[in-house]
């Protein structure tokens, strides 16, 4: 089911979370609201969900108004970021307590219980209690409690902001795999840009309470329409007017005529790639980032003069797209 | 007293002169275990038999019935109401909620005998709405109300305080309403605090003296309380009489001390 | 929301008959005649003697039982031993005990016939029927609060400070007085005014020991009782408002040093 907003407003007192905002969200898609804290990225979320009240304006699920509708009657699922699981209640019980809310029998409840517990790998856990599980199976057991349901729209507010790095890039790969399986419309706040690009389809990148940017991942990579965009979505380099990615800094022993001078400061290994610190022109700090067969072709250390262009540039505020020709 | 030993060794960072923790003990020892060994001792004293008399004489089981059942009954009224006031006190938003939040203490810091006098005024003979029930088992009910008002309320304010709305959020997200919701998700996680609540207020109940003692008339088979029983036991020199249910409320407020602990103990299995 | 006004309206009206329309009500009494009856009781002189045996038993009751409290509480959590919760117990006991009990166990232990009576009795000190009974009942009743109100807020703040202090020389003494004391002063505060409430109010215990001689032994709250008995409504009723008023105050500074706040 398709999600529809149309001209949100919504305050908190003073502060405004949400300005003016209109969103459609394609049914069957994977959709990250991604912004800074207090860009307004949950409390939009929470509007869909019906757990805060818009002041103005429209919410659509699958094409009916739900603007006037508790969460109870929008056919939704929620994630939450701390679980929010039924603390009193065992895994099992966790899951089929919106099955028994609905009245269904308890046959197929035990059944659809056990399905899920079996899409979320924590079969045999169905009688341990939350506090019994880690983070991540709390997170696992909270998802299938959305999913038992069948909701039309499955919604996910930082749900692995809590979790430890290593759990998080399990989950997150986990989520796509089981949208690519069920292709149910899902919508998921974060404020981390890669979990963003690893996960969705589309991109909504929020900033005090306005959309500033929508699109495919690398569209918002690529082609970011502000400096606020590019730099939420990447590294970057600022020399001057000109916006430069690391990864996008040539560097050379030779000048060429395009070239700037520039001195290197410091050579660190990251691991996969290596990070080069250099100083333009006696004043600008720039950082590169280089494969480690580039680094060891040019043998760069400490003091050692090089010279430097971007192969790729932005500018903003009306300026044309500088694209150096190599 | 000779199970507690003192340590020689301490604790690194701040400390009284060595001599104070002794000197507490001694006090502690002075002003409330003496007492306690001494009737303790009386209670041995006129052996089994003349115990068990003073007991099963039928005042003192009928002021023990009453007493038992009417704190029981307290105990289950602040059980609803008790909550429901919490509830109110921290879902509600009104003019005078704080005023109304600093009365619930009233019970702790008035006299229970100008408590006693209080609900005279409004439930005695002199009523302005006519309602007079002196002298009557209701009236014993009354003061005991008013007593352990604030028992269950404040167990279960910090409680409902640190709950989780997201749990609730979550139940209205699966589609639950809210009563359901209550029922299904608040009330389990509260109901620790509750049966703690009432626990202290079946306790407090069970020895209260002077608010009761004002209102109740205090006659021996109809409207005589257990404490009551006791202080005519003294005033007519009756000391095995009085000795004997000393022990027995004792004993009661012992119990459920203990099961209070215990209920600590089981509900934050589930914590974490 | 109907539901919402629907609790709110019982939880009012609950409040209003059990506790404020009484307590009101009090106040209309005792002014009932004018102000002139009520001047007359208070200023009768057994009326000001009641007052001042009240506060003389609280002026001894309270620092002692505040010393024991904070004293109490540093054993209680600083050190490790076997009995820490027969100890607990113990502290706890007084909340426990009825009144009418506290009176009766203390008669056994100083009446004619109990444990040291006839020895206080021949020293001229008598216990039972007297002031010292009286003071030894109060300590009883109210003995827990200053501890119960110091152990946790001791608890909270941890031996961090405590032991950063010793790292820079100081001792246990000048530790306790320059950073343990300041940090659970307002536990202490708010368990001061728990404990001067308990020993103003306390009314079964001192009944039972006190003989109620009038003048003598006579505590404010036992004047409330024993003036009502005699019909001397507005005498009672007065002293009733005193203790009232004392109340109020004790419920003002409660919610002022309560331990949620933060200081």
């Amino acid at each position: 089911m398709a999600i529809t907003v149309r001209n949100v407003n919504k305050r908190f007192g003073d502060f405004v979370a949400l300005d003016d905002v209109s969103l459609d969200v394609p049914a069957g898609s994977l959709t990250a609201l991604l912004g800074p804290s207090g860009s307004g990225k949950s409390t939009l979320l929470r509007v869909i969900a019906g757990l805060e009240k818009a002041d103005q304006g429209d919410v659509f699920i699958g094409g009916a108004e739900a603007t006037k509708l508790p969460p109870q009657r929008r056919d939704i699922g929620f994630v939450f970021q701390h679980y929010a699981a039924f603390k009193h209640m065992t895994v099992a019980k966790n899951v089929a307590f919106g099955l028994e809310i609905r009245k269904r029998r308890k046959d197929e409840v035990k059944r659809r219980v056990a399905e899920l517990l079996d899409l979320v790998q924590l079969d045999g856990f169905g009688d341990r209690y939350p506090s019994q599980l880690s983070g991540g199976q709390r997170q696992r057991m909270a998802l299938a409690r959305a999913l038992a349901v069948e909701p039309e729209v499955l919604l996910l507010d930082e749900p692995f902001g809590a979790l430890d790095a290593k759990v998080r890039s399990e989950l997150r790969a986990w989520l796509r795999r089981l949208h690519d399986e069920m292709h149910v419309t899902t919508v998921f706040v974060t404020h981390d840009q890669e979990e963003a690009m690893e996960v969705s389809d589309t991109i909504v990148l929020m900033d005090h309470g306005r959309i500033v940017q929508e699109g495919r991942p690398q569209d918002l990579y690529d082609h970011p329409e502000t400096e606020f965009v590019m730099r939420f979505m990447g590294q970057v380099n600022r020399i001057g007017d000109v916006y430069v990615r690391p990864h996008d800094v040539e560097i050379r022993l030779e000048p060429n005529g395009t070239t700037e001078a520039a001195v290197v400061e410091r050579v660190l290994h990251m691991g996969h790639h290596i990070r080069v610190d250099l100083t333009v022109n006696g004043g600008d700090p720039v950082s590169a980032q280089l494969t480690r067969d580039e680094a060891e072709r040019l043998g760069l250390e400490p003091g050692r003069p090089v010279f430097v262009r971007p192969a790729k540039a932005r500018t903003f505020a009306g300026e044309p797209e500088a694209e150096a020709v190599s | 007293m000779t199970t507690v030993a003192l340590p020689r060794r301490r604790a690194s960072g701040a400390a009284l002169p060595s001599v104070a923790p002794g000197v507490a003990i001694t006090y502690l020892s002075v002003v409330v275990l003496l007492p306690l060994s001494a009737l303790l001792w009386e209670s041995h004293k006129g052996g089994l038999d003349a115990f068990w008399q003073a007991v099963t004489a039928p005042d003192a089981v009928a002021a023990l019935k009453l007493t038992l059942g009417a704190a029981l009954l307290v105990a289950l009224i602040n059980a609803v109401f008790g909550t429901l006031i919490a509830w109110v006190l921290v879902r509600d938003s009104f003019i005078g909620k704080g005023l109304a939040n600093s009365l619930i203490d009233l019970p702790f810091a008035l006299p229970t005998v100008v408590a006693g006098l209080t609900l005279l005024t409004l439930y005695g003979p002199n009523s302005p709405i006519g309602l007079n029930i002196t002298y009557t088992r209701k009236a014993v009910v009354l003061a005991l109300m008013f007593e352990t008002l604030p028992f269950v309320i404040r167990s279960v304010q910090p409680v409902l305080l640190e709950l989780d709305r997201e749990m609730e959020e979550a139940a209205a997200s699966l589609g639950a309403r809210g009563h359901v919701i209550f029922r299904r998700v608040v009330l389990p996680n509260l109901l620790p605090a509750i049966l703690s609540g009432m626990a202290l207020a079946f306790a407090r109940a069970v020895g209260e003296y002077g608010s009761v003692v004002m209102l109740s008339g205090n006659v021996p088979f109809a409207t005589e309380v257990a404490s009551v029983h006791i202080y005519s036991q003294i005033q007519s020199d009756y000391v095995t009489g009085a000795t004997a249910m000393s022990v027995v409320l004792l004993s009661i407020s012992l119990v459920v001390l203990l099961s209070i602990s215990a209920l600590h103990r089981w509900s934050s299995k589930h914590d974490r | 929301m109907i539901v919402r006004y629907g609790l709110r309206l019982v939880a009012l009206t609950y409040l209003a008959l059990l506790l404020i329309i009484p307590v009101g009500m009090i106040v209309a009494h005792t002014f009932s005649g004018g102000l002139a009856p009520v001047w007359t009781a208070l200023t009768d002189p057994d009326a000001i003697k009641a007052l001042g045996l009240t506060l003389k038993i609280a002026i001894i009751v309270v620092p002692l039982n505040t010393l024991f409290g904070i004293t109490m509480a540093l054993v209680m959590v600083r050190r490790e031993f076997r009995g820490k919760a027969l100890l607990s117990a113990l502290i706890d006991l007084p909340f426990a005990v009825s009144p009418v009990i506290v009176g009766f166990t203390l008669i056994l232990v100083y009446g004619m016939n109990g444990w040291f009576g006839e020895f206080f009795i021949n020293q001229g000190y008598p216990i039972i029927f007297s002031t010292p009974g009286m003071v030894l009942a109060t300590m009883f009743a109210s003995l827990p609060f200053v501890c119960r109100e110091v152990i946790p807020v001791l608890r909270e703040i941890g031996t961090e400070q405590e032991q950063a202090a010793a790292t820079l020389g100081a001792r246990a003494h000048q530790t306790f007085r320059r950073i343990t004391l300041p940090a659970i002063r307002w536990g202490i505060v708010y368990g001061v005014v728990l404990t001067t409430a308990r020993a103003i109010g306390e009314y079964g215990a001192v009944a039972v020991v006190s003989g109620n001689v009038i003048g003598q032994t006579q505590t404010l709250t036992l004047r409330v009782s024993q003036e009502y008995q005699n019909f001397d409504h507005i005498a009672a009723y007065t002293a009733a408002l005193e203790l009232a008023v004392i109340a109020l105050v004790t419920l003002f500074l409660m919610n002022l040093f309560h331990p949620r706040k933060d200081h």
